[in-house]
């Protein structure tokens, strides 16, 4: 063999490994979720979404976990949202190339990289014990909020860096006020890209089960929360719970329950996909 | 005022954690927490040594890494080198599918589906054990590893690219020899970040990884990582203000301080490449 046909055989095989690598998790995850529709999808009913736990297996139901889960997806962004964009417009447009922005820029990357379980110890003595929230879905909804603030602050200044220079100096150039601007003309413009961001953020804090197990959320709860100071579960502790125990009527629901659990975050990347692609053509 | 929330938060937490591992380190000596081999504050004859905990976390951290690591680079360069814009395009918000899933998901998966064929040819395999979460953690991880290899292959400038073809070199040859090395430092920054996430990583480890603690390079067998345990303590009736709750903040800062130690590293390795070709 000489050396050109070897160099092209090489560059062949690499080219189908390549393929072989970029298929093989998506595979693995398909033939995952293809074994749990194939458990839990008999055991999915309307009954299964409407009860309450239960001890028999076959009597129990979610409804207080996705009640829980629906909870803490408000709650937690009417906290995240503002502050995040709001530290997002204040670092991009008026944050200034000096050290304090460095250091700023430093602790948000580093913010983004603490593990989840420790924003619950957080969570726990800061709102559980010295607030004295307890294993309130508020105390729950704050401690998801700081998780998923860095995610949101850094989508907002990607996003907000995305628009171009141009339409900020002709509005300024009109004698708009930087102000009058950024939530005129700049704002607007990123708009597609800061709700792609916050609805990655809240599919994120939906998932999260650690954080709240931390804090104190009931992983049996069988009552509904009725205010935000109630004790709650939601549908990601559930399942854990249902997982731990040993009788297998339970691992169904533990599969039915992840059916449930899979469609939400789906459905919600799902529109975050769509809306990113939908900006990037008006941008092009 | 807005900007001044991330630096509150870090105090915020740096200040939970500190002081109640102070607090902790009144009764246990510091010494026995870093060198005893036992971990066993939950039992009637307490051991506070941190090391099983670690290597548990360590070992289900290095399973996963060397999982994603071959899939997550080998990804990276097929979609820069070889693949068509096209494809790119449609492949990688799928890719991203991986890291959306809610790791009690996976957690699940490793438990009932993933330990249950493993054993099947390694007859050793006990039913938790540091392998499957391992695994099943490495494959979450690879669109980590692969779309911030991607950017750092995306960043080495065309010239690089065209000169290595100019001089009859193949696709596979201008990879490996030339964009690789070029992209060295970014690829090690996607690593270092997906040990990070892996070392911090819970749920999938407290479901089917088991509550062992125990010092050993087996994966075969049960052990409990450090976020384990913080869960199955959380999980149960701990006064608050005994050495058992402490403990959790004496756990959580040794995890925060290997991540805290990661991320910046990162950070300051990202910096020097992105200088480089600006």
């Amino acid at each position: 063999m000489n050396n050109d046909t070897s160099k092209r055989l090489k560059d062949t095989l690499f080219k189908y490994f390549g393929v072989f690598c970029t298929f093989i998790g998506l595979a693995t995850l398909a033939f995952f979720i293809g074994s749990i529709l194939n458990d839990g999808l008999g055991r999915l009913s309307w009954d299964f979404i409407t009860n309450l736990p239960s001890r028999i297996p076959e009597k129990a139901g979610i409804l207080p976990a996705l009640v829980g889960t629906l909870w803490i997806m408000v709650l937690t962004a009417i906290i995240a949202i503002p502050i995040g964009i709001g530290t997002g417009i204040f670092l991009e447009e008026y944050g200034r190339k000096n050290r304090l922005a460095n250091l700023i820029e430093i602790n948000i990357t580093n913010l983004a990289g603490v593990p989840s379980i420790i924003y619950g110890l957080l969570g726990l003595e800061l709102f559980g014990r010295i607030m004295g929230l307890g294993g309130s879905l508020l105390a729950g909804s704050l401690t998801l909020s700081l998780l998923i603030l860095p995610i949101i602050i850094v989508s907002t200044r990607e996003s907000l860096k995305a628009v171009s220079n141009s339409l900020r100096e002709a509005s300024l150039a009109l004698g708009a006020s930087k102000w009058y601007t950024i939530q005129h003309v700049v704002l607007p413009a990123s708009m597609g890209g800061i709700i792609t961001g916050i609805i990655i953020a809240l599919s994120r804090a939906i998932g999260e089960a650690a954080p709240l197990i931390v804090i104190g959320a009931l992983a049996y709860v069988p009552f509904l929360p009725e205010d935000p100071m109630s004790e709650f579960s939601v549908l990601p502790i559930q399942i854990f719970n249902w997982v731990s125990r040993p009788q297998k009527g339970f691992m169904i629901n533990a599969t039915a329950g992840i059916i449930v659990l899979l469609c939400i975050t789906f459905i919600m990347n799902g529109i975050a996909v769509y809306l990113r692609l939908k900006t990037q053509r008006k941008s092009k | 005022m807005c900007s001044v929330i991330s630096i509150l938060i870090t105090i915020s937490i740096l200040w939970v954690l500190i002081s109640e591992t102070l607090v902790f380190f009144e009764d246990v000596s510091i010494v026995d927490f870093l060198t005893d081999t036992q971990w066993t504050p939950l039992f009637a004859e307490k051991h506070f040594g941190i090391l099983p905990l670690l290597s548990g976390t360590l070992l289900t951290s290095f399973i996963a890494i060397s999982v994603a690591l071959p899939f997550g680079i080998t990804i990276a360069i097929y979609l820069n080198e070889y693949a068509s814009e096209r494809f790119r395009n449609i492949i990688k918000p799928f890719l991203e599918i991986l890291a959306a899933v809610p790791t009690v998901v996976y957690g699940f998966f490793a438990l009932m589906i993933v330990t249950p064929v493993l054993q099947s040819f390694i007859p050793g395999l006990a039913g938790f054990n540091a392998l499957s979460p391992g695994i099943v953690m490495g494959i979450m991880i690879i669109p980590y590893i692969s779309s911030l290899s991607d950017d750092a292959i995306a960043a080495v400038p065309k010239s690089l690219r065209e000169a290595s073809y100019g001089l009859g070199a193949s696709r596979f040859q201008t990879a490996f020899k030339v964009i690789v090395p070029s992209a060295l430092s970014g690829i090690i920054v996607s690593i270092i970040l997906a040990i990070s996430r892996a070392i911090g990583e819970t749920m999938i480890v407290a479901i089917a990884a088991g509550q062992q603690p125990r010092l050993t390079a087996s994966p075969l067998v049960p052990i409990e990582t450090i976020t384990t345990y913080i869960v199955q303590v959380s999980l149960g009736d701990v006064a608050h203000n005994s050495l058992e709750y402490r403990t959790i903040f004496a756990a959580g800062m040794t995890l925060f301080v290997f991540t805290f130690i990661m991320n910046n590293l990162s950070f300051w390795l990202k910096k020097q490449y992105m200088q480089r070709y600006e």
